[in-house]
């Protein structure tokens, strides 16, 4: 049966799917509703619903419960995002699987609580200092808010890392039919655990590109974690071997996974002229346009990025293949549109579109640059 | 019959001995008091979770051979909250600073005190913020002199057992090192309080506190903090000229019977599912 929900719910549903039983956050517009809906529904499961005193304790209790062997996510908007950095290098570092919903909204500082943007692209990639690769995912339809959703736990899980689920001020209130029984069996996959008979090192690591298998606190073993450099043991080193394994470790792990982390839609047609790199909200409005283009005889390829982070390089070349300009429409300065630039090179010409007064672009905006 | 001895090394991780500290510094009875507690309790270490922060003190749970989590400044009792959250019964501890606890931390304590969770909070109060060099800490006393105060300390310092009172803690104590014994009895009980505890230790760093204000040997330090403290109970017999100044030590909350915060988060999980069974 069909439901009609919205992007905020849809976040709840994809994250009751994966299996998400712990939820900490602090009230934020335009993510509120997803708090609120899950302080319904994770009693009712026997989940735990905290709210805490800021974004910074938010992140911090998610970690502390995912080290327990629970699936863990918190929500918020760019203020609340800004506080969470450093604890999104916590996990980064000590390798604690868990899910951010960032709801974009007009920036910076506070800018504009109930208005759309997509300005915090560049800040989840780069925010935390020290430097790190990072998953992000950019749904653009309820349907992928939810099966996205499910993603960013799945790959959380698997490479025991924070994941961004990137949606904004529309995307959280627009509501769509979605077919939420047939996605109550979608993929699921969990943390690799430790086996409760064998030696067990928190950072066990064969080969640079490992992810380590965890073992939960009060479980068999003893664990320890921690946001300091560390060995396999999970001690501070100052052996520069050992903080190069872990930093390359850190990196390869997900780099060398790129290309299976990587989702897109690709719709390319030959001898395109043109081509329309778009993600999240932007890409609504780009669909439109291209289709609006091609009826009218223009021959369009059109990008659609579900995973901005890592960038889908590949993806990006592909479909700019033989094209004599490619236009990137965005609710920000142009954050994908300077990823796009370096993986191109100045061969094409990349135009902007690049929107910051609170509305979402219309069709005719990128329609009159193709 | 008298107890065995304690089996430090069985608390500790060999491997990562000598520790970091400097000799004489306080910490190290506190950690010794710690372990003492536990030791006393009989808890089995493994059902332990040791929480810190950033800072000297914080470098304590790379000691223990507990599970343990190193985090983030002043971010310790949050992580131990999520913890505590889904694994209500383990024994949750966290160690930590009195600018990790109190300053960059200040939010997340009151904020633990008020649900009061039941996590033991032992705030090493060393009057300074000593691995980032001597700057001046929120319990820096009036009018001392710190790397960040070379004209004495112009702050008025926290009172924290006013505040974890205040924030709500259903526990809380002071003890110093002065008197060890006093100090782990002070762990120990709690630790086995159901309910947020807070004890804070009265510690000498002599180092980096000291060394600017003219105590810069250990046993200067704990005579200056064995001379400004007085136990609660001693203190009742005193005139209020002869307590100026000074520093109270003792149990100042007991609330045994406060509504711990996953008692009261099951008893709102048995409510709703009831509900819905209906």
């Amino acid at each position: 049966m069909k439901k009609f929900i919205s992007g905020n719910e849809a976040v709840v549903e994809g994250a009751l799917i994966a299996g998400c039983t712990f939820y900490a956050g602090y009230p934020i517009t335009p993510s509120s509703e997803i708090a609120s809906h899950l302080s319904v529904r994770l009693p009712q499961i026997g989940g735990k619903f905290i709210q805490m005193e800021d974004e910074i304790g938010s992140l911090a209790a998610c970690i502390g419960a995912s080290l327990c062997g629970h699936k863990v996510m918190t929500a918020t908007s760019g203020p609340g995002l800004s506080l969470m950095l450093e604890n999104v290098g916590m996990a980064i570092m000590a390798e604690v699987p868990c899910v951010i919903v960032d709801v974009q909204r007009g920036g910076p500082s506070t800018g504009l609580a109930t208005k759309v943007g997509q300005g915090d692209m560049q800040q989840v990639r780069w925010g935390s200092h020290g430097g790190y690769p990072i998953i992000a995912m950019t749904p653009s339809t309820i349907e992928e808010v939810v099966k996205f959703t499910i993603e960013a736990f799945n790959l959380a899980e698997i490479y025991r890392v924070p994941v961004f689920v990137m949606t904004d001020k529309v995307i959280a209130q627009l509501r769509e039919d979605v077919d939420l029984d047939s996605l109550q069996n979608y993929p699921i996959t969990n943390r690799k655990i430790a086996g409760s008979s064998e030696e067990f090192l928190p950072y066990r690591a064969e080969t640079v590109t490992d992810v380590p298998a965890m073992s939960p606190f009060g479980g068999p073993h003893l664990v320890r974690a921690s946001s300091t450099t560390h060995d396999q043991h999970g001690r501070p080193t100052s052996d520069p071997e050992k903080i190069a394994f872990k930093n390359e470790r850190l990196f390869r792990k997900i780099q060398d996974n790129s290309d299976s982390i990587c989702q897109y839609q690709s719709d390319l047609m030959p001898e395109a002229e043109a081509l329309v790199v778009s993600f999240g909200i932007s890409a609504r409005s780009s669909l439109q346009a291209v289709a609006e283009a091609r009826a009218a005889g223009k021959k369009v390829n059109f990008l659609k990025l579900l995973t901005f982070w890592p960038f889908p390089d590949k993806a990006v070349q592909d479909a700019a293949r033989g094209v004599k300009k490619v236009i990137v429409p965005e609710l920000n300065w142009g954050q994908a549109a300077v990823e796009v630039e370096r993986v191109l090179g100045s061969q094409i010409d990349v135009i902007r579109i690049n929107k910051t007064n609170g509305l979402i672009i219309q069709p005719e905006e990128i329609l009159e640059k193709l | 019959m008298a107890r065995p001895p304690i089996d430090y090394l069985y608390y500790l991780r060999a491997e990562k001995l000598p520790h970091m500290w400097c000799p004489g510094c306080g910490i190290g009875i506190l950690v010794k008091s710690i372990i003492g507690a536990v030791d006393e309790l009989g808890w089995d270490k493994n059902d332990i979770a040791f929480v810190s922060g950033i800072g000297c003190t914080s470098r304590a749970p790379g000691y223990m051979d507990m599970n343990t989590l190193h985090t983030t400044h002043g971010r310790a009792l949050s992580f131990a909250t999520g913890i505590k959250m889904v694994r209500p019964e383990k024994h949750v501890i966290v160690i930590s600073g009195d600018g990790d606890a109190t300053a960059i931390g200040g939010n997340h304590f009151i904020h633990a005190a008020r649900r009061n969770i039941d996590i033991t909070m032992i705030i090493n109060n060393n009057n300074i913020y000593g691995m980032t060099g001597g700057q001046f800490s929120p319990t820096t006393p009036y009018g001392a002199r710190a790397a960040t105060s070379p004209h004495g300390n112009i702050d008025p310092a926290f009172d924290l057992v006013e505040l974890a009172k205040g924030a709500g803690a259903s526990f809380v104590a002071r003890g110093s090192v002065d008197n060890a014994r006093m100090l782990q009895k002070f762990v120990k009980d709690g630790l086995a309080h159901h309910g947020f505890s807070c004890i804070e230790a009265l510690t000498n760093c002599h180092t980096q506190f000291g060394r600017r204000n003219k105590m810069s040997d250990p046993i200067k330090m704990i005579d200056w903090i064995a001379d400004k403290t007085v136990s609660i109970n001693k203190a009742k017999r005193m005139e209020a000229a002869e307590l100026e100044g000074k520093i109270l030590t003792g149990v100042f909350h007991n609330d045994p019977d406060k509504l711990e915060y996953t008692d009261s988060y099951a008893q709102m999980v048995e409510r709703v599912q009831a509900k819905k069974a209906k």
